[in-house]
């Protein structure tokens, strides 16, 4: 046990102790150490006002990613460099991102500027070119601006990828030297955050508190502390067991350990199922999937959550551990109601596994929101058919958003089984629907329009699947239609 | 050198390196309390008992006040309607309302304590949809000319119906704040994110019971107001300022994002209901409408916001006889604000609806609607509040925009891939705005300045203005640089603060450069003339041979620095500080009558925006947006651009995506960005093309001849709204028109879409 956490700020490495366990990086960083280039735009991680980079030596890469400082735990740092607005001209000299902006006029109020110029700092390093628009896009999705329109923020990008960008000092020695194997350790007040190294560190902690708070990428579990103001009493972060970020893409399965962030997955799984990409894509923005791990996104039981009903119209299996015993269950099965899962307590979530089926396999994801990007999905439909010729002769078809968890539509899928895809089969399907939900009103979408939109989902699926050449999307239709000038 | 041209925003720099200090940001005064306050979880009810004990014994609480604890007017209501207490008195209105605050050490603290109030209520009858409203929280306005009854029924076409306009939330990105630190005797100073410092010291010394020169507020910047800012940040200023005085220590409230979000006052909704007689070439004869305006508990600015929905009813179009009443109704929901646009586009959302239904009811494109029954430019100019358009431009913007955008080849293409394409459905629409400018209560239609001009010819520049974003502070700054002829570097901008201007109006209504620009000109025309009656006087030259260029000064033969001419002007005892001070001329209005001319003049502009939209699920793309605008002669291209193409993307938000949802029981779900979703970078159109009317001075006598843009591209967004419209009508082969209501959410536009194909044969 190591008491503190240790990490680098920009370049210098700071020590913390007797800090409150829980506090976030960014009431740290503004409150501890007034460095309040960070700003705090909702405290939740939908604006981006907070975004930061933070930099980690995984094996010997140097894995860069932005984040929220609103709801990441600073214990989460340990090991990692921090980097803020206020670094990247800590020369003197703007960086290029930096000059762009101000050359375009991609700040007016100013606000979410620091944010913004860290996503494009993150993109910059990244890219040696200016990537696609759905790309850049995509990197700022999770940057909200209320003043300029995007517009000017969108040639910035551009221009910031002409001027030469020299990189920041790579932090690996100061990284390296922070190596080490032993749990970090916070606390104050009898409260307590762990970082355990290995597993055995992990299921130890476990065995003396059963009632910790397992967390990894803490997006969902940080609105527990900044908005409804709860005390956790024991909180173990898993991010940094290796054995927990290991995926294995196998022959028979694809392996995704239960620390992986959702942007380590993605191109694992679009792999597999190429049409999970505008899911994904749409899935949050990318400081939360760089931060949020596939199963947290499990473990918290979310009926609005887009990974399940993905993964489980995947066939995937969830693979549980508690002390040395572990058992296996189909992912759907773990979803028994609102709030509640099948599992025990001191258990944890160790790996999902995604089997690799073979043959004439049909996969469909599709997202629904009332903002195209970065927003939580009125409908998430995920449908695996599996054809034998014409016939389908298996039917999985899960649904997020239109019960109390994720979970299959049985009565439809029972339309489809066995029969030849058809208009009239896929109609039966429609209708079957109707027997399988009673989804709800709520500030997203009301009851008649989920239902509604999930039928006309199984349309879609079906004139994908009959007239492939149509136009059935919006997602990169920009380039599709090439509106005449 | 001159003043005039591109410059960036004068805080571009500090804005990249987080340097730029925002109210949160400022260094803490030690013993800093936080304040919290806690809200009303009930739309309407009696207060039976409120029991703060665990509040008050709560760790680190250092003091609570409610209603009983205001030492002097329990009132922040921003026109002294005194509808609005600061703490809820004996009642609550609506979901969040404040009850009281609560001060302690840490701003966690406050929030947990704010928690444990035992509150009892008894509940009353909520009134939660404008539709079911009755009473008003002001008195309504009625705009007449001619006998719109009588020319509706006389027409040989006639068609009504009712839209539901949403509000929406501003969503500043810097959410609200205020930090008073108290002085000796009755003084304190209170650092405010607020639009309207002299309002906020007004409140302030009302709520405190002392005079207004006790009080002193200042703000630098915000970050975003888009006129949540106007008068939504009375409470916290005025409860920082109370509870720094009973404590002795500075008090700093920060409410969290959710609690601002519920607390304060939004765009308004609007039902407008409206009926018109016009004929088979789409002309309007006469029309009547009626809008209701979704107020919220009290009155705050919901009057001008109201008059100003009616003023915007005509947007571009002569109506030959008309009739608009407006209704501010009361509900038990947040009291509704002052928000960009100022009612001004659920006025022109309510008029462009009644354009769509002629054009789908004549057959006609609506564009060709739309130009039929434009303003003339010499004739057929009369609003319905009998102040003639004398400077119309719509006429060549919409020609030249259609041209540019390519509307009719446009049309055909798009035509063509709705015959070809089942499921995506694309649509298409030109829309124009016109924009009436000038405070409607011609009072607030003033403005002051104070310039300053030390030793070394530096100059010191404040005004009544406030900056929130929208680049004000350089554009007055260039003003006074280019009336010196020095460089904008050589002037000094300085935060906005009630003890160097007083009586400012806030900074709103779009004329914030128009106002403060002359006001700032002034004060250093006025330092200028001391300087060439100076140099006349001292150099024996007549005033023509003192000629200002380039930081230089010309005096007979002699050439000196600005700075030197300064010095000498002060070894001459020449004073080298002026205030100056500027009113609008020639406005007047007599809201009673309906008569008179409310505005100095009007913006103009129009966009054509092209959309796709997925018939399976409604969800739709913006695709193209082209964008012409009138700034007059602009008084900075680059600051005008961010305005335009900002307000554009937050109008159409507005329309599209952004949805305030209320519960059965009045509270707000729609309280984070979470579950309020403002545009993001994808929503932006994937072809932009924004220009400026080229050679188009103002032609009312404005700074520069530039004209106002904070307000008017905020109502291009309309175009988007329509263009949805458009594609949902061609699911039908546009035999109908969808009637498609604000904002127009993904399951409205498929709603849209299974009318009518229910409705069409």
């Amino acid at each position: 046990m190591r008491e503190g956490i240790r990490f680098v700020l920009g370049g210098e490495t700071v020590e913390v102790t007797g800090v409150d366990p829980t506090t976030t990086v960014l009431d740290w960083l503004r409150l501890e150490r007034r460095r309040t280039g960070t700003k705090e735009g909702c405290n939740e991680g939908d604006c981006g006002a907070c975004t930061v980079v933070v930099e980690r030596l995984v094996d010997d890469r140097l894995e860069r990613r932005t984040v929220n400082a609103c709801i990441q735990l600073l214990g989460s740092l340990d090991g990692a460099r921090l980097l803020t607005v206020e670094d990247l001209a800590a020369g003197g000299t703007l960086h290029p991102v930096q000059r762009a902006m101000v050359d375009h006029h991609g700040a007016q109020c100013g606000f979410c500027t620091p944010g913004i110029v860290m996503s494009l700092y993150a993109l910059r390093q990244r890219y040696d070119a200016l990537p696609d628009e759905r790309t850049l896009d995509d990197a700022l999705a999770g940057n909200l601006c209320r003043c300029t329109g995007y517009a000017p923020i969108a040639r910035a990008a551009a221009a910031a990828f002409e001027a030469d960008a020299a990189p920041l000092a790579e932090p690996r020695e100061a990284l390296a030297a922070l190596r080490d194997e032993e749990v970090a350790h916070l606390q104050s007040d009898g409260r307590h955050f762990f970082a355990p190294a290995t597993m055995d560190q992990l299921t130890d902690l476990l065995e003396r508190h059963p009632d910790a708070f397992i967390v990894a990428g803490t997006t969902d579990v940080a609105l527990w502390i900044t908005k409804a103001m709860r005390r956790l009493e024991v909180v173990i972060w898993i991010g940094r067991i290796a054995a927990l970020r290991r995926i294995e893409d196998g022959r028979e399965s694809l392996r995704i350990g239960a620390a992986v962030t959702w942007s380590e997955a993605m191109p694992h799984l679009t792999a597999l199922y190429p049409d999970m990409t505008e899911m994904l894509r749409r899935f949050a923005s990318p400081p939360i999937r760089n931060a949020a791990t596939v199963g947290g996104n499990i473990a918290n039981g979310s009926p609005i959550g887009d990974g399940s009903p993905a993964l489980i119209a995947a066939d995937a299996v969830l693979h549980l551990r508690r002390g040395p015993s572990s058992r296996s269950l189909p992912l759907e099965d773990f979803f028994i109601s609102y709030g509640k899962q099948d599992r025990a307590q001191g258990e944890f979530v160790q790996h999902i596994d995604i089997p690799k089926k073979r043959g004439d396999v049909f996969y469909r994801c599709y997202k629904i929101s009332k903002r195209f990007d970065q927003d939580i999905s009125a409908v998430l439909a995920a449908f695996r058919l599996t054809f034998d010729g014409e016939v389908v002769n298996e039917a999985r078809l899960a649904f997020g958003g239109m019960a109390a968890t994720p979970r299959r539509a049985g009565a439809a899928e029972a339309a489809l089984t066995g029969k030849s895809l058809s208009q009239a089969t896929i109609d039966a399907a429609k209708e079957a629907l109707k027997r399988d939900f009673t989804p709800i009103d709520d500030m997203r979408a009301s009851a008649a329009y989920r239902m509604r939109a999930a039928q006309n989902l199984l349309q879609r699926c079906w004139l994908e699947r009959s007239e492939p050449a149509a136009a059935t999307r919006l997602d990169g239709v920009d380039a599709l239609l090439e509106p005449v000038s | 050198m001159s003043g005039d041209g591109a410059h960036r925003h004068d805080s571009a720099l500090k804005h990249v390196t987080g340097e730029a200090r925002y109210i949160d940001d400022l260094a803490e005064p030690a013993g800093l309390l936080h304040g919290c306050f806690g809200l009303s979880a009930r739309a309407h009810a009696r207060l039976a008992k409120v029991d703060l004990t665990a509040v008050r014994s709560a760790p680190g609480v250092v003091d609570v006040i409610g209603a009983g604890d205001v030492a002097g007017l329990n009132d922040v209501s921003p026109t002294h309607r005194h509808d609005e207490p600061l703490l809820a008195v004996d009642e609550v209105h609506y979901a969040g309302q404040p009850i009281f605050v609560v001060a302690a050490t840490t701003r966690d603290l406050a929030r947990r304590a704010a928690k444990l109030a035992k509150i009892t209520y008894e509940p009353l009858e909520a009134v939660l949809d404008v539709a079911r409203a009755r009473d008003l929280v002001f008195p309504g306005m009625t705009l007449s000319r001619g006998d719109a009854r009588k020319a509706i029924e006389a027409a040989p076409r006639r068609l009504s119906g009712t839209m539901r306009i949403g509000g929406q939330e501003h969503f500043y990105l810097e959410g609200q704040i205020a930090m008073a630190l108290p002085g000796e005797d009755d003084d304190v100073t209170v650092f405010s994110s607020t639009q309207h410092p002299s309002e906020i010291q007004t409140m302030v010394a009302q709520v405190l019971g002392v005079a207004a020169h006790a009080v002193t507020v200042e703000v630098r910047r915000m970050g975003g107001g888009f006129g949540g800012k106007e008068t939504q940040g009375n409470h916290y200023a005025c409860a920082a300022a109370l509870l720094a005085k009973r404590t002795g220590r500075a008090v700093k409230i920060r409410p969290d994002r959710d609690d601002d979000m519920v607390m304060t006052g939004k765009r308004h909704g609007f039902v407008v209901a409206y009926e018109v007689g016009f004929d088979d070439d789409g002309r309007i004869h006469g029309i009547d409408m009626r809008y209701d305006g979704q107020c919220g508990w009290s009155s705050d600015l919901s009057g001008p916001v109201t008059d100003r929905a009616l003023f915007h009813a005509d947007n571009c179009y002569f109506y030959p006889a008309v009739h608009l009443t407006s209704r501010p109704l009361k509900t038990n929901t947040v009291s509704n604000t002052a928000f960009r646009g100022f009612g001004g586009p659920q006025g022109m959302v309510g008029c462009e609806r009644v354009i769509e239904e002629i054009a789908f009811a004549t057959g006609l494109d609506p564009l060709e609607v739309r130009k039929r029954n434009f303003y003339g430019t010499s004739d057929r100019n009369v609003t319905p509040y009998h102040q003639k358009v004398e400077d119309n431009v719509v006429h060549e913007i919409v020609a030249e925009l259609e041209r540019s955008a390519a509307y009719a080849k446009r049309r055909e293409a798009i035509a063509a891939f709705n015959r070809d394409n089942p499921v995506l459905k694309r649509g298409m629409a030109l829309t124009p705005v016109k924009f009436g400018i000038s405070f409607t209560l011609t009072a607030y239609n003033q403005a002051g300045a104070l310039v300053h001009v030390y030793k070394d010819g530096s100059v010191h520049l404040n005004h009544g203005g406030t900056e929130m974003g929208q680049g004000l502070y350089v554009k007055v700054a260039q003003v006074v640089a280019r009336t010196f002829s020095i460089a904008l570097d050589q002037v000094k901008i300085t935060a906005t603060t009630t003890a160097k201007v007083p009586n400012t109006s806030a900074t709103a209504a779009s004329s914030g450069a128009d106002l403060n620009g002359k006001a700032a000109e002034a004060a250093a025309l006025t330092i200028r003339s001391r300087l060439v009656e100076f140099a006349c006087e001292n150099w024996s030259v007549p005033e023509e041979q003192v000629v200002f260029e380039a930081g230089r000064v010309r005096v007979g033969n002699q050439d000196m620095s600005f700075a030197e001419l300064v010095k000498a002007a002060y070894f001459g005892r020449v004073s080298l500080s002026s205030t100056g001070f500027y009113k609008t001329p020639d406005i007047h209005w007599d809201r009673d009558a309906g008569r008179g001319k409310p505005f100095y003049y009007f913006a103009y502009g129009a966009a054509c925006s092209e959309v796709v939209v997925d018939t399976l699920t409604g969800e739709y793309r913006l695709l193209r947006t082209d964008i012409l605008h009138d700034c007059g002669h602009s008084l900075n291209p680059v600051i005008d651009r961010g305005q335009i193409e900002g307000g554009f993307v937050q109008g159409m938000g507005w329309l599209t995506m952004e949805e305030l949802v209320w519960d059965a029981e009045g509270r707000l779900t729609t309280h984070a960005p979470s579950t309020y979703k403002i545009p993001t970078m994808s929503d932006r159109p994937r072809i932009f093309n924004v220009d400026f009317l080229a050679d188009n001075p103002n032609r009312a006598d404005t700074i520069y001849r530039s004209k106002a843009v904070g307000e008017p591209p905020l109502m291009l967004a309309i175009s988007v709204l329509h263009a949805l419209s458009d594609a949902v009508a061609a699911t039908v082969g546009h035999r109908r028109c969808p009637g498609l209501d604000a904002p127009a959410t993904p399951e409205r536009v498929l709603a849209a879409i299974e009318r009518l194909r229910a409705e069409a044969p």
